[in-house]
């Protein structure tokens, strides 16, 4: 979950005080308020604007909404001047192939904005640039270099410089080998025999792209007056937006925002402000949100949240990069119009309720159950190979069978095979509770045959102390009482975890459908357990059948 | 309570016990009424619940007589043999008088000393002179009558007997000191006022039998004796469906009283059904295993048709949207994953509907999974219940009052609409209830309308879609006041067996 922190003071100079009806405003302009602490106001920005990812974006937005300043706010940009290039070799095609870059100058950091840039960057680089494997960001001091810039690619032994936070020049290779971010981000560039990097006209590298800068032309610092901007990836229209939205949040700190020209072949000048123009019809939008607007208060809902409008169309801030159709744009209408003025409505539609089948069965066999006094219990569907396998006397062989899940947090690493592990787990567990102990669980087990994963709904039942007998006779009425006609046979092959003679074999017309016995006194010390169990285990989707 | 009415109610042991409570001693009441320890036992609680009697344990140090002692209660104390030797022989070797004492060294030893200082004997050149007269010899030493008074609460003894008890102490095996709990007898004013009436054994009529039913004369004009209807008794435990699926069967009366239909389906989905139906970008961070359990083995992808119309979605967009703009994987779509929400049941019923059946409405309650590690407010299985509503005229504030309705039926009055977002809707709302009891606002559901880009491939056209969908494991913890959530799974029986029951 992404967030920004805001300075209260700032806040309050800004936008004005903050109180209970400003923080309502916040909530309802879509920033839910995630932490509040003396100092600080920190806001959830959802993955959708990654635009407000900055104090400036955010601000900028929320005056728009409180109708502050409205409509699409201007910019200034500064065509480029000479030597304001980046030539971009065809070595980065199949590695990086896009960048888009930018020179903002002007600027006066202290300490505290050098902050907010860095975590700009940072929070861009995980959200958008999904962890900078999309797309990733360098910060320059311009001062450092000598433009134009070229952005190529090179064997990684034939890349040297010294990178962030360290003394020494490193390869390449040693940097993703011995730099703690280099090994961090190694995997975004692992079997490339070229590494990407950005090296001035004075053949000085300033960075290795997406991984780390250079410390000796890479860093900014309270000196630092004028910066050079790249961003890099491979979806250039994304770059351009992400590029839009750093550059409008470093002009809105004081800085003057100059193009540069990227010759990919073909020129192309960045940042690029052209304004992108979206339909926007009154009447899809007083269908879907259930109003009845004009065409007046639609334009002010719109400039509300920072478009411009006229005739049925709207200009998209070149910062915006979640506007995909007309649906975006309602939403928006909405937000402005406050989702607390709309009038909650019922249509007077009829439909007819209906339950799943299979629900009403388990409920059903659950009542019968529990009128025998039995209680029931809940596992997880996920198990581990030590309970489904070894403490219930199964061969190592057998566990291949076993459907695992991929690089579980836990030690719950199986899909279940039965409910039976599950239950004498239970009554491992309660030893210290009251004798007798009578449980039962209705769950979803699951199997694989030939690569085919099924799932299917079992009962189990376990009584202790039991004997065979007294499960039989749970077994015999759960049968009658929901007419399912289970025959009972003489055991052929039975699980192991049964004492041999004292298993039978569970059956609805010829279909085996479990088993039911005494648990052998092997398993039960597996399971710690003092007690003689009693239990059966039955497949439900056979009296499904019968009863749907 | 009247004094007649208690008595009434008195059973028939606790009638045999009243006249010897004045007894200091449980054994002796044992004995006077010839009933088992446990009987009288519990015959004392009872009349200590009637207010009778007050009970109170004491921690009491017992001397009890040791195993030496025991021997040397039947045959005297060796001082007492080897004075008995004496009183023949006047003069004995010590060797000789060892021998014919047959005493131990240790005891020999000890009754030598202990004959010393009390100037009875005396020792010279090897031998030992008798210095007593008749009388003295045959009158008990004060250790002799200490043990035969044996057993004694060391707190009642008199200084000569302390003192005994000391000389004693030193010797092995004679005397051994227990501490025992002694039950102490208290009678209360009323219990005076009964003990002192004559309380007889009465021909009550205890347990109803049916044998007494059997024969009128054996109830008919007679007195039943009077129950305690008031104090406590053992608790009993009844059958029970689990808390959970009980307040799942409840969410599931709410969407059937609003007309929904249910929807079931597997736990192990497609990514196409979870995520790509959904409009959800292969490369979105929910599609890791960091955050989603997928099995290693491939899935086949439904319908040709729906397949394209989704890839499109993706890459170029539908219905004038303009997609993600990336090249859309069907390997990737296949890959299995554990269901991380219901929105696929959804997304499957959009599939199957037919245009004639609309409007139509639907719901989905059950199991989703995350790969989460587990703790008091984390788990990688949790609920999730959503519904959807299908109807071409249906619009944002029907949504709104949808979740109104749903949200009272669930118990929450009072609501609020934030926005939202998720990938699958457009417009997003949060639904915020108000908890009355901690006055707080509690996130708790989100809904939206599904987005074209979700509707059009699935539907064929864009038809409004109103989603909505919650996690009742808020609820549940709330409701049953649980503070872990691994709670919900842990079975322990003792407190399952005190769970209350879902009561909404």
């Amino acid at each position: 979950m992404a967030t920004i922190t805001i300075n209260k003071k700032q806040f309050e100079k800004d936008i004005g005080k903050f109180d209970e009806k400003i923080q309502e405003r916040i909530a309802m302009f879509g920033t839910p308020i995630e932490h509040l602490a003396e100092e600080e106001i920190q806001l959830e920005i959802f993955p959708d604007r990654p635009d407000m990812l900055s104090y400036q974006g955010w601000k900028k937005s929320f005056l728009a909404f409180l109708g502050k300043k409205t409509g699409l706010k201007k910019y200034k940009i500064n065509k480029p001047e000479k030597d304001y290039k980046i030539i971009i070799d065809s070595s980065v095609k199949n590695i990086r192939p896009y960048t888009v870059c930018a020179i903002v100058k002007g600027l006066a950091f202290d300490d505290e904005k050098i902050k907010e840039i860095v975590e700009i960057q940072e929070k861009l680089h995980v959200t958008l640039g999904r962890k900078r494997k999309k797309l990733a960001m360098g910060i320059y001091p311009l001062e450092k270099i000598k433009l134009p810039i070229k952005f190529e690619a090179r064997e990684p032994d034939k890349i040297k410089f010294i990178p962030l936070e360290m003394e020494r020049e490193l390869s390449g290779l040693q940097i993703l080998q011995r730099h703690p971010t280099g090994r961090e981000y190694a995997p975004l560039l692992a079997g490339k025999t070229k590494f990407p990097i950005f090296i001035d006209s004075n053949k000085n590298i300033l960075s290795m792209p997406p991984i780390i800068n250079s410390q000796m032309t890479g860093k900014i610092t309270e000196d630092t007056k004028d910066i050079f901007i790249e961003c890099s990836g491979f979806d250039l229209e994304m770059l351009k937006k992400c590029l839009n939205m750093v550059v409008t949040a470093l002009a809105d700190m004081g800085g003057q925002i100059y193009q540069m020209t990227l010759v990919y072949g073909k020129k192309i000048i960045t940042p690029d402000f052209k304004i992108e123009k979206m339909k926007i019809s009154l009447e899809n939008t007083n269908k879907l949100l259930g109003l009845n607007l004009n065409e007046k208060q639609l334009k002010k809902l719109l400039e509300k949240m920072g478009y411009n409008y006229s005739k049925g169309f709207i200009e998209i801030p070149p910062w915006r990069i979640d506007i995909l159709h007309e649906v975006d744009l309602i939403e928006d209408v909405a937000i402005a119009y406050g989702y607390e003025n709309f009038v909650p409505e019922i249509p007077k539609i009829s439909t007819i309720g209906e339950e799943d089948l299979k629900e009403v069965i388990k409920r059903k066999i659950g009542e019968v159950l529990i009128g025998v006094n039995l209680l029931e219990c809940s596992s997880y569907h996920l198990t581990n190979k030590k309970n489904q396998f070894t403490n219930m006397g199964i061969p190592k062989k057998l566990e291949k069978d076993s459907i695992e899940v991929e690089k579980s947090k836990t030690d719950y690493t199986i899909l279940r095979k039965d409910l039976t592990h599950y239950l004498l787990k239970i009554l491992s567990e309660n030893v210290d509770s009251e004798y007798p102990q009578k449980i039962f669980e209705i769950g979803k087990i699951f199997s694989i045959k030939e690569e085919k994963i099924s799932e299917m709904e079992n009962l189990a039942v376990a009584i202790t102390p039991g004997n065979f007998t007294e499960i039989r006779q749970i077994l015999e009425y759960l049968s009658k009482m929901v007419n399912a006609e289970i025959k009972i046979e003489e055991s052929e092959e039975s699980p192991a975890h049964f004492i041999e003679g004292r298993v039978a074999e569970l059956k609805i017309a010829d279909k085996k459908i479990g088993s039911l016995g005494e648990i052998h006194p092997r398993i039960l010390k597996n399971w710690k357990m003092k007690m003689p169990v009693a239990l059966f285990e039955i497949n439900l989707e056979e009296i499904f059948k019968r009863l749907e | 309570m009247k004094i007649e009415r208690i008595i009434d109610s008195l059973n028939p042991n606790e009638r045999k016990i009243i006249p010897y409570l004045s007894e200091k001693n449980i054994s002796e009441i044992c004995k006077k009424t010839s009933l088992d320890k446990v009987s009288v036992l519990r015959a004392l609680e009872y009349l200590q619940n009637k207010k009778i009697l007050n009970l109170s344990t004491k921690k009491k140090k017992i001397i009890e007589i040791g195993v030496n002692g025991a021997l040397y209660r039947k045959k005297g104390l060796p001082e007492r043999r080897l004075l008995n030797l004496l009183s023949n022989k006047r003069i004995l070797n010590l060797g000789e008088a060892q021998k014919q004492t047959r005493l131990s060294n240790d005891e020999f030893k000890a009754s030598i000393g202990a004959l010393k200082k009390k100037a009875l004997i005396e020792i010279k050149n090897g031998k030992i002179f008798l210095n007593a007269n008749k009388e003295e010899i045959a009158k008990k030493s004060l250790e002799e009558l200490f043990i035969d008074s044996l057993p004694l609460e060391q707190e009642s003894l008199t200084p000569e007997k302390l003192y005994s008890l000391k000389i004693l102490q030193k010797r092995r095996g004679i005397i051994e000191i227990k501490e025992k709990k002694i039950i102490e007898i208290k009678l209360t004013e009323l219990g005076e006022k009964i003990t002192s009436l004559d309380i007889k054994e009465q021909d009550l009529i205890e347990q109803i039998t049916p044998a007494i039913l059997k024969k009128e004369q054996l109830w008919k004009g007679k007195k039943f004796r009077r129950y305690d209807v008031i104090s406590s008794l053992p608790g009993i435990y009844g059958g029970k469906r689990h808390f959970v699926n009980q307040s799942m069967d409840y969410a599931r009366r709410i969407w059937m009283d609003l007309g929904f239909k249910e929807m079931a389906g597997d736990f192990v989905q497609s990514s196409f059904w979870v995520f790509d139906a959904l409009f959800t970008p292969q490369d979105h961070p929910v599609r890791e295993m960091q955050d989603t359990f997928f099995i290693d083995k491939k899935s086949v992808l439904p319908d040709k048709k729906i397949v394209k119309a989704v890839k499109q979605s993706h890459e170029k967009g539908v219905g004038n949207s303009k997609g993600w703009n990336y090249s859309w994987d069907d390997e990737e779509a296949k890959k299995l994953v554990l269901r991380t929400h219901t929105t696929c049941l959804s997304a499957q019923t959009l599939a199957k509907l037919k245009q004639e059946n609309l409007p139509a409405k639907f719901f989905a309650i059950g199991k989703n999974f995350r790969n989460e590690t587990v703790d008091w407010s984390h788990g990688f299985e949790f609920h999730q219940s959503e519904g959807i509503v299908i109807d071409k005229d249906a619009n944002f504030r029907h949504l709104l009052g949808y979740l109104k309705q749903f949200f009272k039926k669930m118990g929450f009055d009072k609501i609020r609409f934030r926005p939202g977002y998720f990938a699958y809707t457009e417009p997003s709302v949060e639904v915020d209830v108000w908890h009355k009891e901690k006055k707080v606002w509690l996130e708790l559901g989100g809904a939206g309308m599904f987005r074209p880009e979700v509707t059009i491939p699935l539907l064929g056209k864009h038809i409004p879609v109103l989603a909505w969908g919650m996690g009742p494991d808020r609820i549940i913890t709330d409701y049953y006041e649980i503070k872990d959530l691994r709670e919900l799974y842990k079975n322990d029986l003792t407190k399952l067996r005190k769970m209350k029951f879902w009561i909404k």
